[in-house]
């Protein structure tokens, strides 16, 4: 087959696949809505009204100004500000910013871990089947965001112990999905075919069998992703997660806790309604992504 | 039967074994302890005198025996920061926990079963669809936030419930309870309502496909044809058949509404164990870290292990596919 044909081909599988994703008019939402959210966080420093981490430009007299309220700088903060005069609205655009990195980052390398393991469980059987997926289960029979607290608490704070906590509760997710597609696909005959022209285990594996399991991981990777960054924003609510130098969405909220009860609900508000808005977004997305890519479903 | 419980328990204590060694292997042989136990002006031989007082100059493997020996006695020693024993701190905050986990269970099956029916029953009402939406909407609110807007709302705004605390408590056979008085309930209500969401989207979600299913099953058209009445055949027929699996993952949620209530105590002021732990955690309180985690993992096996056999007792058919495999 020439290389115009399969593109051609690619091309028309991903177009049936766009067109099944669009007939959802609520899939249709949460997509905008993620493309404005990543759009927003990427382009923050161009759009936010004010750098809010720039000590220079951040005035101790705006602080704990309501919606609305003028900044000595002249610019309307239409979110208010927080205890030490930054404007919301640009510290949620940062926040963004930083839970997204994180949830996408913990998420990239948890599923590269994961599918690494799943595979190798699939494919070697035995014994190494046995101990990775026991570990899969103990892992699984976790509370995921006990797991992380205990970790974090070993660990210590900082953004790199965050991620590395986060990888840990969500690998075993991508290890158990992978692993029992590759089972299925293992025993189909191409695999057969492969081995019998002397492909490597490894080619057979990482060019044959993975490209065949993707679909489900594409959905588990929506889903952990949202996870990933409601975990991050608990943990730094809590006080373990992320430092106040990487003011993530959790971060911001956990801010304006000391304020709530005397009725400056703002400061946590609308930190909150970003963060929801972006889980809902990705569970949106991700929902008729499953929808579209079982294969059950097919029609 | 008795082979399939010898069987679980097996399977039990390994779990319960790994966990202790992750634990032990995390806790005390990745960090140092004596840097915490130890002054902070303190000399080499001051820190050299406590390694051994302790024991940390043994090598790992010594150090492990002893503390599975510790354990199997019950000892995790004493709290850096309170100066008590460990266990015993945690069994004292305990009751607050169960109590808390308990009600928000009980506030997420009251109110899931009837919604979740009504949505199996009448897909196309656009009240099941409500319900619906609200129940993918309540997979995706951080726990953390809603607490934080429960209080907003209804403590600083409308001012009908305390945000903080537990309130006074009642002591019933030896362990104080709020259940008994009208100022516990509404110390409790708030809560037990946040932790409570998480789990009342998934009972909604499992009544609802469980019947969505029975609904269409010959038994129901059957009773239907008999002549029963739409309330009999919803009570008894439908839910009879769904419970079983709503019992069971709900007994295994429990676990996971013990460990979530680190966040809903964290919030409210609940005194339970949750927020003992995120204290230690934020002073390094290594012992009381410990004697949490493994309290936890025995409360999670135990139920596994209790549904498990429940649910072999409830299904013959699990005993059974389980020997085979």
């Amino acid at each position: 087959m020439s290389g115009a044909a399969a593109a051609q081909r690619e091309s028309g599988e991903f177009g049936r696949f766009a067109a099944r994703f669009m007939e959802d008019r609520v899939a249709l939402i949460g997509l905008a809505m993620l493309v404005v959210i990543v759009l927003a966080a990427l382009l923050a420093p161009w759009i936010a009204p004010q750098n809010p981490y720039d000590l220079a430009r951040v005035d101790i007299m705006d602080s704990r100004q309501p919606p609305g309220a003028k900044a000595g700088e002249g610019f309307v903060m239409w979110l208010g500000s927080d205890g030490v005069g930054r404007d919301l609205w640009s510290g949620i655009l940062y926040g963004l910013r930083i839970s997204l990195a994180v949830g996408v980052l913990s998420g990239v390398l948890a599923a590269t871990i994961g599918m690494a393991l799943g595979l190798l469980a699939a494919y070697a059987g035995g014994r190494t089947e046995t101990l990775i997926m026991r570990v899969v289960d103990l892992q699984l029979s976790m509370p995921s965001v006990l797991l992380a607290l205990i970790l974090v608490a070993l660990l210590g704070k900082g953004v790199d112990k965050i991620i590395v906590a986060l990888v840990a509760v969500q690998w075993a997710y991508y290890a158990r999905t992978v692993r029992g597609s590759a089972l299925v696909e293992r025993r189909k005959e191409y695999v057969e075919a492969a081995l019998s022209l002397g492909l490597s285990h490894a080619r057979t594996v990482f060019r044959h069998i993975l490209p065949n399991c993707l679909a489900p991981v594409i959905v588990i990777a929506t889903v952990q992703t949202a996870h990933a960054i409601s975990l991050e924003a608990t943990l730094s609510f809590l006080g373990v997660g992320l430092p106040q130098t990487e003011p993530s969405l959790g971060v911001l909220i956990s801010n304006g806790f000391q304020y709530m009860l005397s009725g400056k609900y703002w400061i946590s508000f609308f930190p909150g309604v970003a963060l929801l808005l972006t889980i809902v977004a990705i569970n949106l997305v991700g929902d008729r992504l499953r929808d579209v890519l079982n294969p059950r479903l097919e029609r | 039967m008795l082979a399939f419980i010898i069987r679980r328990l097996a399977q039990a204590v390994v779990v319960v074994l790994a966990m202790v060694s992750i634990v032990f292997f995390g806790a005390y042989v990745v960090g140092d302890p004596v840097w915490m136990m130890a002054p902070g002006d303190a000399t080499q031989e001051q820190i050299e005198e406590i390694r051994r007082t302790f024991g940390f100059d043994q090598p790992a493997h010594v150090q492990f025996l002893r503390f599975l020996a510790d354990i199997a006695r019950g000892e995790f020693g004493r709290s850096y920061v309170h100066g008590s024993s460990a266990i015993g701190l945690i069994l004292e905050r305990m009751p607050a926990t169960l109590e808390l986990a308990f009600a928000a269970l009980v506030f997420a099956i009251l109110f899931g079963i009837p919604l979740g029916l009504y949505a199996g029953l009448k897909p196309d009402h656009w009240f099941s669809r409500a319900v619906m939406a609200g129940s993918i909407l309540g997979f995706s609110l951080p726990t953390f936030w809603v607490g934080l807007m429960l209080i907003m709302l209804f403590s600083v705004m409308l001012g009908w419930l305390p945000a903080t605390g537990r309130g006074p408590t009642v002591n019933v056979l030896g362990v104080e309870t709020s259940l008994l008085s009208l100022e516990g309930w509404r110390h409790l209500m708030l809560p037990a309502i946040n932790l409570g969401l998480l789990k009342l989207s998934l009972v909604i979600r499992l009544t609802r496909s469980g019947a969505r299913e029975a609904s269409l099953q010959d038994y129901v058209k059957f009773a239907r044809a008999k002549g029963l009445s739409q309330g009999r055949i919803i009570g008894v027929h439908i839910l009879k058949n769904i419970l079983i699996p709503i019992v069971t993952v709900l007994g295994l949620e429990f676990g996971s509404l013990v460990a979530f209530s680190v966040v809903t105590e964290t919030i409210f002021a609940w005194p339970g164990m949750g927020k003992l732990l995120l204290e230690s955690i934020q002073r390094l309180d290594r012992p009381l870290i410990v004697a949490y985690v493994m309290v936890v993992v025995l409360l999670f096996v135990t139920i596994n292990l209790i549904v498990d056999i429940l649910y072999s007792a409830l299904d013959p058919r699990v005993r059974i596919t389980g020997a085979e495999s």
